[in-house]
């Protein structure tokens, strides 16, 4: 009894990937747990795995080619066993048990051929029956809202609660537990709603303002060199690590800067995941440091390191890149002394870090030159307001500039 | 220094079950066991417990009802010795069982302390074991006194779960110090052998994570048999001696002295992960003393090193352990595995008549201002249940107004424990009441009452 091999929705977002190389040949043997491919998701290049055991009967795409989650791009089986076309396509096939009622939902047209070309427009779900529980459909009969429109997440892309609105977040949290959900969700006062509504009308949907203040980087300098001295090559901390260590002391502080933008309401975050963004051959990704404010810079360091050269590989994992509560963008390298960074929704705030350069400044009465930073946060108005902002960037910058207030 | 790709720390039902996934999945795996493999549940936890509750069971049964149900026996003659061996067979039928699915998936089973090193490796008497991929702990938890109050387990007169289970006698009488699933299943097989129980409980009722309407049926039950039943009652001093102990017990605003033979510590429980080189191995623990692990993937702060079952927090139970190393075993693999669902975990208690429960109380829905209609049934109205003469209980059911979602489940009846998974099958898949109503049940049964708990929630009850 052959086994199909399907496209898997690899992240959470992911509608279609791209089948990079096979691992595996036709009429090689797979055992479960094994590597049959390389697939590129919307944002990494991750393992389509072997489900089944056996032999790889048959590859139904050619390396390249753009699959939609769901669909076939295999077979596995014992060696001579038949998979021709009528039997791939056939709806209900023997495979049922093993891949649930996907077989119902693929057309047979496009199992049937052997290059799939990429479809124009990933479609949600291939036409036919959607897979999708009682109470989503009940939520969706009552929202009036077309199920085929909506990507399932449940096993085999089930559509189910979490997927329709009023379906995230009525489990309240249980408080003081260890495991506790790291947010708090505020109801939005009829200010901030007026708020969010004039300022969205002026100048679009995520209303930005900018702040920008100098940072006198001297003594984090020298705390840096003493470190760096102390700890030798492997234990290298960078300016950056200095930098996302301080803003996840600062963001503790200032919780409201920690936010996420809910459309009806605003999570406040108890936990603080720093999300840094690194450039990568074709783009940028943002990896995300969890827990940020509860590591040593030493770890921040070497999670930093692995992370950006991951990501450069695209070998991230999705849960690696998603869920940030509040990002940093660092330029300086690229001497670049102060920009503004687009803000990553539903995050309400991140921080451009410019180069650090000496500059003339005036210490004691005496002009000196002193090694300085400009850094600029992009903040959305409907989650922090000017003065809330200017909080948190005073906070950071009493940081920077005393390390020793990030332990304080 | 062998070399495995995954090695677990404990045998019982997360350690264990999590090796043989691993093993099915292609991972060379090793598991550690200090003890009988099965862990506390299949030595000296769920099984023993549920075999002594049978011995109770029966022994009611004849002692009250075999006359009504045309049986003539003459006198009966309890002996809790036997049921004990009895039980002690049970289990070790068991454990070897979990012997040989490791020999079936070859799993080496590694005997010892497993002492955890940096870089996924295990020290295990003077051995070190190394795991490539990653390595899994499964420590587990053990009954803990409250030595602050002078009730320290001295194994004679203060007594854990674990010298319970081998009495060879029942004591005349037992105080047993908190009513959660273990005090309460305790006061069930010692009063049906003839001790006289005193079940104490500090917070406001027994059975307390359980819905109030599930602990008051208990609560009357266990009254009617003559077991003295004191919630919201505080062990303010204990006297201890090697023949008797005198309890100080405040309850209601009076105190009252207890004098019992023995007392059974059944309050909290307390995990292991002392001695076993977790903080020197970078495994940080959380404020309430379990591992911290990453919600997600159960990993600790150490990388490559995962945390399943009662150690790596609540709900202590077997079966979340259980589902916890299915998926450690999974990801490590590199599957994605379906990630648990904490609030669908049943929860059961196995006295007569049996309590479970899926979801959340009526008290939490509205703690959580949940729009919700509640249906009952009686178990009293249930042909099946009046055929077998166990007609106490009910099933009730928390439907959401707006969409009909199942918000919890309660059953108090004979058989609640196996009844409880249509609602757990159906919570998993979102099934509404509705669906549960479609789906045709047997007559007569028990689980009609199911049915029509979710037929009540909608305002249409058929049978009361």
């Amino acid at each position: 009894m052959a086994t199909r091999i399907v496209m898997e929705a690899l992240s959470p977002t992911m509608e279609e990937g791209r089948l990079v190389e096979w691992k595996k040949q036709e009429g090689d043997k797979v055992n479960v747990g094994d590597v049959l491919a390389e697939v590129e998701t919307d944002k990494a290049v991750m393992e389509l795995v072997a489900r089944a055991g056996g032999t790889l009967l048959k590859q139904l795409v050619p390396a390249g080619a753009t699959v939609p989650v769901s669909q076939p791009v295999g077979w596995i089986g014992s060696p001579g066993e038949s998979v021709d076309g009528a039997e791939v396509g056939r709806p209900g096939g023997q495979e049922a048990g093993k891949s649930g009622g996907m077989a119902a939902r693929a057309p047979r047209s496009s199992a049937d051929r052997p290059t799939p070309t990429p479809p124009s427009i990933p479609a949600p779900h291939p036409p036919g029956r959607v897979r999708a529980s009682p109470l989503a459909r009940r939520m969706a009969a009552e929202q009036g809202v077309d199920l085929t429109t909506v990507q399932g997440s449940g096993p085999e892309g089930r559509i189910v609660r979490r997927d329709l609105r009023d379906g995230m977040e009525r489990r309240a949290p249980e408080r003081g537990a260890d495991a506790g959900a790291g947010y708090e969700d505020i109801p939005l006062t009829q200010i901030r709603k007026t708020i969010a509504k004039r300022l969205s009308q002026s100048i679009g949907p995520i209303p930005t303002f900018y702040l920008t203040c100098e940072v006198d980087m001297e003594r984090a300098a020298e705390a840096r060199e003493a470190l760096n001295t102390a700890a030798g090559d492997p234990g290298r901390i960078s300016f950056n690590d200095i930098v996302l260590k301080a803003v996840a002391s600062a963001l503790r502080q200032h919780p409201a800067c920690n936010a996420w933008w809910q459309d009806d309401r605003i999570r406040l975050w108890h936990e603080v995941h720093l999300g840094m963004a690194v450039a990568v051959p074709d783009g940028l990704i943002t990896p995300v440091i969890r827990n940020a404010d509860q590591r040593s810079l030493r770890e921040i360091a070497s999670m930093t390191r692995d992370l950006a050269g991951r990501a450069r590989e695209r070998k991230l994992t999705p849960e690696e890149y998603t869920g940030s509560t509040f990002s940093v963008s660092n330029l300086g390298m690229f001497d670049i002394e102060h920009f503004t960074a687009v803000i990553n929704p539903p995050e309400a705030g991140i921080l451009a870090v410019g180069s650090i350069v000496p500059v003339p400044a005036v210490v004691n009465g005496q002009v000196v030159a002193r090694r300085r930073m400009r850094m600029t946060m992009s903040c959305d108005h409907r989650v922090i307001d000017g003065a809330t902002g200017a909080r948190f960037l005073q906070t950071l910058k009493l940081m920077l500039e005393n390390p020793l207030a990030m332990v304080w | 220094m062998a070399q495995f790709d995954v090695i677990v720390i404990g045998g019982g039902p997360a350690g264990y079950v999590c090796a043989i996934r691993a093993a099915q999945l292609g991972l060379a795996t090793a598991v550690v066991e200090r003890e009988k493999l099965g862990g506390v549940c299949v030595n000296i936890g769920c099984i023993p417990t549920k075999a002594l509750l049978h011995s109770a069971y029966a022994l009611r049964l004849i002692q009250h009802d075999a006359k009504a149900l045309g049986i003539e026996v003459g006198s009966v003659t309890p002996d809790y010795g036997v049921a004990m061996k009895r039980s002690r067979q049970v289990s070790d039928q068991n454990s070897r069982g979990v012997e040989f699915l490791m020999k079936k998936h070859k799993i080496t089973v590694l005997k010892g302390t497993g002492v955890l090193q940096p870089g996924r490796k295990v020290k295990v008497g003077d051995e070190v074991h190394e795991a490539r991929k990653a390595v899994v702990i499964a420590t587990g938890s053990r009954v803990k006194g409250i030595p602050a109050i002078g009730l320290e387990i001295n194994k004679t007169s203060v007594i854990s779960s674990d010298q319970a289970l081998l009495l060879e006698k029942v004591p005349a009488s037992l105080a047993i110090v908190g009513a959660g699933a273990v005090g309460t299943e305790f006061a069930d097989i010692f009063s049906s052998f003839g001790t006289k129980v005193t079940l104490i409980e500090a917070l406001p009722r027994i059975l307390p994570l359980e819905d109030a309407e599930s602990s008051d049926t208990i609560s009357k039950s266990f009254r009617k048999r003559g077991i003295t039943v004191l919630a919201g009652a505080k062990v303010r001093k204990a006297t201890v001696s090697e023949q008797r102990v005198v309890l100080e017990v405040e309850a209601g605003g009076t105190a009252e002295a207890i004098t019992v033979d023995r007392v059974l510590m059944a309050a909290g429980r307390a995990v292991n992960t002392e001695g076993m080189g977790f903080s020197e191995s970078g495994v940080t623990l959380t404020e309430r003393g379990f591992v911290q692990v990453n919600p997600a993937t159960l990993e600790t702060t150490a990388s490559g090193v995962y945390c399943i079952g009662d150690v790596a927090g609540p709900p202590m139970l077997a079966h979340k352990g259980s589902r916890e190393g299915v998926v450690v075993a999974e990801l490590i693999a590199g599957h994605k595995p379906h990630p648990i669902r904490y609030d669908n975990v049943p929860s059961v208690t196995y006295c007569h008549p049996e309590v479970a429960s899926i979801g959340l109380t009526e008290e939490q829905a509205k703690e959580q201002k949940l729009d919700f209609q509640v249906g009952r049934f009686p178990m009293s109205a249930i042909g099946r249940a009046r055929a077998s003469m166990e007609t106490e209980g009910f099933v009730k059911i928390l439907r959401e107004k707006k969409y009909g979602e199942i918000l919890g489940a309660h059953i108090v009846a004979s058989h609640a424990s196996e009844m409880i998974h249509e609602l757990v099958v159906a919570r998993e898949n979102e099934y509404t009441v509705e669906e549960v109503d479609l789906a045709i049940h047997a007559h007569p049964t028990l689980s009609e009452a199911i049915a029509e708990a979710c037929l009540d929630s909608m305002g249409r009850v058929i049978h009361i």
